[in-house]
């Protein structure tokens, strides 16, 4: 059984407006209006604490905004939560393996639990395309953060989603592994998807990032095409809107 | 669709459990340690014991149940897998659905084998009642392992679940409780299952009420 994911193709795979969210007296998120192309890698800057994490989730539909509206993958944020969870994928920084199945298995129930084919043979496609093929029988309590990560990917993808959202995806991968996921966002994006990868680490993502955007004290400091930035500007204005947003 | 992921709730749950063995081997443990303690207390009196047996055998169900059933949500906060399955697009109940199934299945497994040592320790003939004994068994641990799921469910991502579960759970496993005793009760005084008919019914129907309520709520709790 294969997901129809055809109707709606949007333009946009991301288009929030006053985009607010709050947990009690604090504000994460205030006024964000973001919007990103299908085809197009945003790299999403900020300091730790500055709500990207927040801001990925209510992409995700994981948190719902305390005010704003919006559109992901051309569903209403408010109204669409199961279509947009069909067609959107997020690595967070919970990795969802069960330590003690091993890897095939684990992708086996995520995607039995999405109404994917679990059949071996997809299975086996998926852990291949991660690099993980070799050991798909082996349990992932004897993974590193690293491979838990890169089966997280193997999860994600085989959903055939239409927005990747990362979050510090770099996070536990060595070298090999960081360029091995940009990789991983060129491909996706030269297939139409659309990519928002979260970073606190300056530098990583912006080589494969169409636009940068700075997210700082709940709001977009910047939001600019990569081509129109050079790497210092970039710097001097990611060091200057951490400082104003802490 | 519904039952296929039921089922792989249930798969990934008992498989985990078979590795792992966390739950198991703690409520194997937590068994003898009451059949000991129910042995100090209650001596070689025949008679007593006779009339304290039902009660205990359930005391015993319920305990082990508590620790078993306060379990079966851990293993999805791990690794965040708890945001994993609130993001699978679909009808959630199935989820609720399988954990039940996963948990009746482990606590009539506890079940049976504190049911053996029961009659071993204290030297009790279970077996004759032992057909009339599974169906009130089974009615008593559907009750309480489908209201005691969902209430698993609420208070996994609470810090003080350990007070919070028990505290929820028991004034609302009353009736159930209470029939399944009596209905034990009477089993084991070789009365046959139709004298105990109504207590079984009352039984039936807390579970049915039990899990139509743990379906209908279920994505309520997981969403939260």
């Amino acid at each position: 059984m294969t997901r129809d994911l055809s109707p709606p193709a949007p333009q946009h795979a991301v288009d929030i407006q006053g985009v607010r969210k709050a947990f009690g007296p604090n504000t994460v998120l205030d006024r964000v209006d973001l919007r990103v192309d299908a085809g197009e890698v945003l790299a999403l800057l900020g300091a730790n604490g500055s709500g990207k994490t927040t801001l990925l989730k209510i992409l995700a539909t994981l948190l719902r905004p305390s005010a704003g509206r919006g559109r992901v993958a051309g569903f209403d944020l408010a109204k669409d939560v199961e279509s947009i969870r069909a067609r959107v994928g997020l690595l967070a920084h919970g990795s969802y393996v069960y330590e003690d199945l091993t890897a095939a298995e684990n992708l086996r129930f995520w995607a039995t639990m999405a109404g994917l084919p679990a059949d071996q043979a997809s299975l086996q496609s998926a852990l291949r395309a991660v690099e993980l093929d070799q050991v798909a029988g082996e349990r992932a309590r004897t993974f590193s953060s690293g491979m838990k990560r890169r089966l997280a990917l193997a999860r994600i993808l085989l959903g055939a989603p239409r927005l990747l959202l990362l979050d510090e995806p770099y996070a536990g991968l060595d070298q090999k592994g960081k360029k091995w996921i940009e990789e991983v966002m060129l491909d996706f994006k030269g297939k139409g998807g659309a990519v928002i990868v979260a970073t606190h680490s300056f530098g990583r993502g912006l080589s494969v990032a169409d636009r940068v955007a700075i997210l700082s004290g709940g709001r977009i400091a910047l939001d600019r095409a990569r081509a129109s930035l050079d790497l210092e500007e970039l710097h001097r204005l990611y060091a200057l809107s951490t400082e104003n947003g802490a | 669709m519904f039952a296929r992921r039921a089922w792989i709730v249930l798969w990934k749950d008992l498989l985990t459990e078979r590795r792992s063995k966390e739950s198991l081997n703690a409520l194997f443990f937590f068994a003898f340690l009451l059949l000991l303690l129910f042995e100090f207390a209650l001596g070689p009196d025949r008679e007593r014991l006779a009339a304290a047996l039902p009660g205990l055998l359930w005391l015993g169900f319920v305990l082990a149940g508590l620790l078993g059933l306060g379990r079966t949500f851990l293993v999805e906060r791990e690794n965040d897998c708890w945001e994993g399955l609130v993001l699978t697009p679909g009808d959630k109940s199935a989820i609720y659905l399988g954990k039940l199934a996963g948990n009746f299945l482990l606590m009539l497994i506890v079940e049976v084998v504190l049911l053996a040592l029961f009659g071993i320790f204290y030297n009790v003939d279970l077996w004759s009642a032992l057909a009339p004994l599974s169906v009130v068994m089974i009615l008593g641990t559907a009750g309480l392992a489908a209201v005691g799921t969902l209430f698993a469910a609420m208070t996994a991502r609470v810090r003080a679940r350990e007070l919070l579960f028990p505290l929820l759970l028991l004034p609302v496993q009353v009736p159930v409780l209470l029939a399944t005793v009596k209905a034990t009760e009477a089993v084991l005084q070789g009365l046959p299952l139709a004298e105990v008919g109504q207590w079984l019914k009352l039984v039936a129907a807390a579970d049915i009420i039990y899990l139509v309520v743990g379906l209908l709520t279920f994505e309520f709790i997981l969403e939260a």
